[in-house]
């Protein structure tokens, strides 16, 4: 069948002159992905090698690289039925809020969800629908100085607490040892998404849930919350700079990057930047778990990652599949690992030998995603933006000195119970 | 007596056909118009009373003015308001937005005259400094906002280095991040930006000034700053003021620059900022269409205040 | 006060707002020629000088064709503006009829909705109308923004005008369209270049609807695809290239500034103040 169009739309193809010849193909498939350099080139060239293989043809429509850019708009264009764009790159908390317009992967890929990590499948399945296949994960570390923590005899920190004072330790014998710009502890703490993950790690590592529980009861405003967003708000200025609350990850890396901060947290991406041949800390940092805090018992990283739907309005949606099922698989993943490093979603490539020895960091973050927390976006459903943005705006009041924490937290919960109503839609 | 009567009617029909024409040129631009603004402004302000979803736009339902006011009753004698009109955020995001417009555009409308009439003077090299004063203007939005958020930045940026060199400051300013300096911060930039559209504008209304009008005051030997707010600042009034309607419009619906620059910051969110949230990032389509067309309403009530104060209208002959 | 103090405060004030001007440009080039680490210390002046990100923007990706886009885009929208704005305006300010004010608030108010609001419903008209994906899609809508001030500043222009004049052209049996052309065309120059060459700025710098109703790599236009180049991963900002970009796309219209410049200061009198 699709041999026979695809025949005779070559034939109407020559009949039409060099204009049309596009049409020659079996498909013609749209990817929308969200620029990001080295990330779309390689994109391409896997969808170059899919081409060769399959006979439809792809081409890749790329968007602003901020999440929330990108989420608006496709949610205007799967609002609109838009039926020119097949296959979207969608975040990790995307799934619930857009699951009505996205095809249900799970017959399709029933032979494949098996390699790839429950928790991962699991975050983008919606009412027993699975409308994303993970393309690769993401889970931040504490970057640390090594030669700094050598130099003033200190260790890793294990709680947030001991951040705090060794930071504070180290800030204050470098300053005075005349390196005026170094500072203790650099985070994204500007009021948007990256903030949100942070301080779930802060409050999850301190016993304090996951601002609103997987049954959808929230539980944000407790002691232990209060006492971990009180903890960070003393970092402003002391530890951290007070520019701290404007950052998000690119301005982190840039102080860490220049040699200007004891600690970091951030995701992976800033490993292998960090160790590139102009940076200031080539070779003198490493990366160890999230610190634990003082009422916790484990460490949090926040779960972050990336995965592919296929639109409902897609004409093409066999191949489209076809092509999401190519992009997920341990062959091309492995190449992302082994390129961008890009943490694999298939359990299989951790044990990998190339990937042992060309992206050794890999392995040791199987640990800390495994382990990581998801944003509520599952249970507060199409409500999730607008959690998460009273969640930040809470917490951001909060280290930015505008009222205590239980104060905010105790606003936070009721703009949340008024927002979830007689439950979250 | 006889031929006042003649001239009566040859007089009307060529008002009659002055209008008839008036019509025929303006048709093309209302249509083209009508096409562009009417279905979306009609859409939106009928969403506003409904319960539509950005993904559920044809199931939805009229509420009536639910999206803007709501009396919750909970049965015990006690209940609640809730819906745009009691939200306190939209009311805060209504004081930014009014905050913003009037310090931005009163210090444009400023600046704009002052370098008007710097480029109104005959001096070598005016063609650079005019095409260099257009520059803040002619860069993308979303590029000299990303470009004043690095210069601003509380370790990288030039601004701060400029001002500790000078001892003006003690130690960095975190500009984007305090709450207190986000508005400055937004303030300075959009003031930057902006000043060239002003300064165009009332550099074209100085320019269609007759020249006599000066050489006579100047014979007269009247002093240049009485001739400014004498002869000048009247001529150029109607420019000046049609300037300062678009650009208070421009700034009462401020959006990009706030987007890029200071995107959640509470003291920033203006009122388009609102509605965006609420359209796009929150599930909540028509309680942002809801916020937008108050904020119409808004605009407009500022708008009419405004023409009547500077008597603004073009219904009476000069 | 003398002559020369005044002409130095005239000539120190120049300065000044040529400075401020220009500044942050001339920060935005010091900067594309920068990559790396280098990027994260200050400079007041360069110390390298490396256009690997000019290159980069050129090659990678389809930027010239982007920019050919916008001049596209850009300038139909100002000539359909001006010609629609032009005659309209000739109705609205020389013809007495009824509720004239009433029809200019009614074009005034479609600047009043935030473009964020119109945003659902247009996308609906574009996909109607079978140009979504198309430059007409852009020029279509850049009209929202674009006519409702042309058509006031024109206005207003129009109306500054003697009345003298047109009454000579009627008494002569000049018809409407002869008055608007060959009478007040050319005395419009200064006010038609004016409010052209902002429109023109407005219709090049937009970015929303453009991100909105082209979702094709290379019907795109210039700030869509500045706002799309990228850097090697997901948060890594590419300052370099962002500003070599911005530095390319400002030349044509600091040329374009330049060579209409004389129109907008040669209307009725050569400027007259001298300092």
């Amino acid at each position: 069948m699709k041999r026979s169009t695809a025949i005779i739309a070559l034939s109407a193809g020559i009949a039409l002159g060099s204009l049309m010849t596009t049409t020659a193909f079996a498909a013609e498939l749209a990817i929308v992905a969200g620029a990001t350099g080295k990330s779309i080139e390689m994109l391409r060239t896997q969808l170059d090698a899919f081409e060769a293989k399959s006979g439809h043809k792809v081409s890749i429509v790329t968007m602003p690289s901020s999440t929330t850019d990108q989420f608006g708009q496709y949610k205007l264009w799967l609002a609109a039925e838009n039926a020119d764009i097949d296959i979207y790159r969608t975040d990790v908390i995307w799934a619930p809020q857009l699951a009505k317009h996205l095809v249900d992967l799970t017959q399709a890929t029933k032979d494949v969800v098996g390699d790839h990590f429950d928790a991962i499948i699991e975050s983008q399945t919606v009412n027993g629908k699975l409308v994303a296949l993970p393309l690769f994960t993401d889970a931040p570390a504490l970057y640390y100085r090594k030669d700094l923590l050598e130099k003033h005899g200190a260790k890793v920190p294990a709680s947030w607490a001991e951040l705090a004072s060794t930071a504070k330790l180290i800030q204050d014998k470098e300053r005075s040892a005349g390196n005026s710009g170094i500072h203790g502890f650099v985070f994204q703490g500007n009021a948007y998404e990256g903030l949100t993950c942070d301080a779930l790690e802060w409050v999850k590592s301190n016993g304090g849930g996951q601002i609103v529980e997987p049954d959808g009861t929230i539980s944000i405003n407790n002691p232990r919350a209060a006492e971990a967003l009180t903890m960070a708000a003393s970092w402003i200025g002391t530890i951290s700079p007070k520019g701290v609350l404007a950052y998000q990850e690119e301005d982190a890396r840039g102080v860490w990057q220049t040699g200007n901060a004891v600690f970091m947290r951030n995701w992976p991406y800033a490993y292998a930047l960090g160790n590139s041949a102009d940076s200031a800390v080539k070779g003198k940092f490493d990366v160890a778990t999230l610190p634990v805090g003082k009422s916790g018992d484990s460490s949090a990283a926040t779960l972050g990652g990336w995965n592919l739907a296929v639109s409902k309005y897609s004409k093409h949606q066999e191949a489209a599949i076809e092509l999401v099922k190519y992009l997920g698989s341990t062959e091309v993943q492995k190449q992302n690992a082994l390129l961008l490093s890009n943490l694999p979603t298939i359990k299989s490539l951790y044990d990998d030998a190339d990937i042992k020895s060309q992206q050794p960091v890999i392995p040791r973050w199987k640990s800390v995603f495994l382990n990581a927390v998801p944003r509520p976006s599952a249970p507060t459903k199409r409500s999730y933006n607008e959690v998460s943005k009273e969640f930040w705006t809470a917490v951001h009041n909060t280290l930015s000195g505008n009222g205590t924490a239980e104060k905010n937290l105790a606003k936070l919960e009721a703009r949340l119970i008024r927002l979830k109503g007689d439950g979250w839609k | 007596m006889v031929s006042g009567l003649s001239s009566m009617p040859t007089q009307s029909r060529l008002s009659n056909q002055r209008t008839r024409s008036a019509w025929l040129f303006l048709t093309p631009m209302l249509l083209i118009l009508a096409a562009v603004a009417a279905w979306p402004l009609f859409r939106t302000i009928y969403f506003s009373f409904t319960d539509a979803r950005l993904d559920g736009m044809d199931e939805a339902q009229w509420v009536g003015i639910l999206n803007y006011l709501e009396y919750v009753d909970y049965g015990d004698g006690d209940g609640e308001y809730f819906g745009l009109l009691a939200d306190e955020q939209w009311w805060m995001s209504v004081w930014n937005t009014l905050k913003f417009s009037f310090v931005s555009v009163f210090f444009e409308t400023i600046f704009g005259v002052i370098v008007a009439l710097v480029l109104n003077v005959n001096f070598k090299g005016r063609g650079l400094v005019r095409a260099a004063v257009l520059i803040p203007w002619a860069i993308p939005t979303i590029v000299s906002a990303k470009m004043w958020a690095w210069m601003l930045h509380d370790q990288f940026g030039i601004l701060n280095d400029i001002l500790l060199n000078l001892h003006l400051i003690a130690e960095p300013v975190a500009w984007t991040a305090t709450p207190d300096t986000a508005m400055v911060a937004v303030l300075i930039v959009d003031i930057w930006k902006t000043t060239p559209f002003m300064a165009l504008l009332i550099l074209a209304g100085l320019q269609m000034v007759p020249g006599d009008v000066y050489e006579a005051a100047r014979i007269d030997g009247v002093h240049p700053v009485k001739v400014f707010f004498k002869v000048t600042l009247p001529l150029i009034k109607p420019a000046v003021l049609v300037a300062v309607i678009f650009r208070a419009l421009d700034a009462l619906r401020v959006f990009d620059l706030i987007y890029v620059l200071t995107p959640n910051s509470e003291k920033t969110r203006t009122m388009s900022v609102f509605a965006q949230e609420n359209l796009f990032q929150f599930d909540k389509f028509a309680y942002g269409s809801a916020a937008s067309t108050l904020l119409f309403l808004i605009i407009a009530i500022i708008t009419i205040a405004y023409m009547k104060i500077v008597g603004l209208n073009f219904d009476e002959e000069r | 006060m003398p002559k020369f103090v005044r002409e130095v405060s005239f000539y120190v004030l120049v300065t000044v707002i040529v400075v401020i001007s220009i500044f942050p440009f001339y920060y935005a080039i010091l900067t594309s020629f920068k990559s790396g680490t280098a990027l994260f210390t200050i400079d007041y002046f360069p110390k390298e000088f490396s256009l690997q990100n000019y290159a980069h923007v050129l090659t990678e990706g389809s930027f010239v064709r982007n920019i050919l886009n916008s001049v596209f885009v850009a300038t139909s929208v100002v000539v359909l503006s001006l010609l629609l704005a032009l005659t309209a305006a000739y109705a609205l300010a020389r013809i007495r009829f009824k509720g004239r004010t009433l029809l200019l608030l009614t074009i005034l108010s479609v600047s009043m909705f935030p473009q964020i609001a119109v945003l659902a419903g247009l996308f609906e008209i574009i996909r109607w109308m079978g140009i979504y994906n198309t430059p007409w899609a852009l020029i279509f809508s850049y009209m929202i923004f674009t006519l409702p001030f042309t058509v006031w500043l024109l206005t207003t222009f129009m109306r500054a005008l003697p009345l003298e004049i047109e009454e000579a052209a009627i008494v002569d049996g000049a018809t409407p369209l002869d008055i608007i052309f060959k009478v007040f065309l050319p005395l419009m120059w200064p006010a038609m270049v004016t409010t052209g060459l902002l429109a023109f700025i407005a219709a090049w710098n937009e970015f929303l609807l453009a991100l909105t109703f082209i979702s094709n790599d290379t019907q795109r236009t210039v700030p869509v695809a500045i706002a799309l180049i990228s850097g090697a991963s997901e948060f890594e900002v590419p300052w370099g290239s962002i500003m070599a970009a911005s530095v390319i796309v400002t030349v044509p219209l600091i040329i374009l500034v330049l060579i209409f410049q004389r129109k907008i200061v040669s209307g009725l009198t050569a400027g007259a103040v001298k300092g």
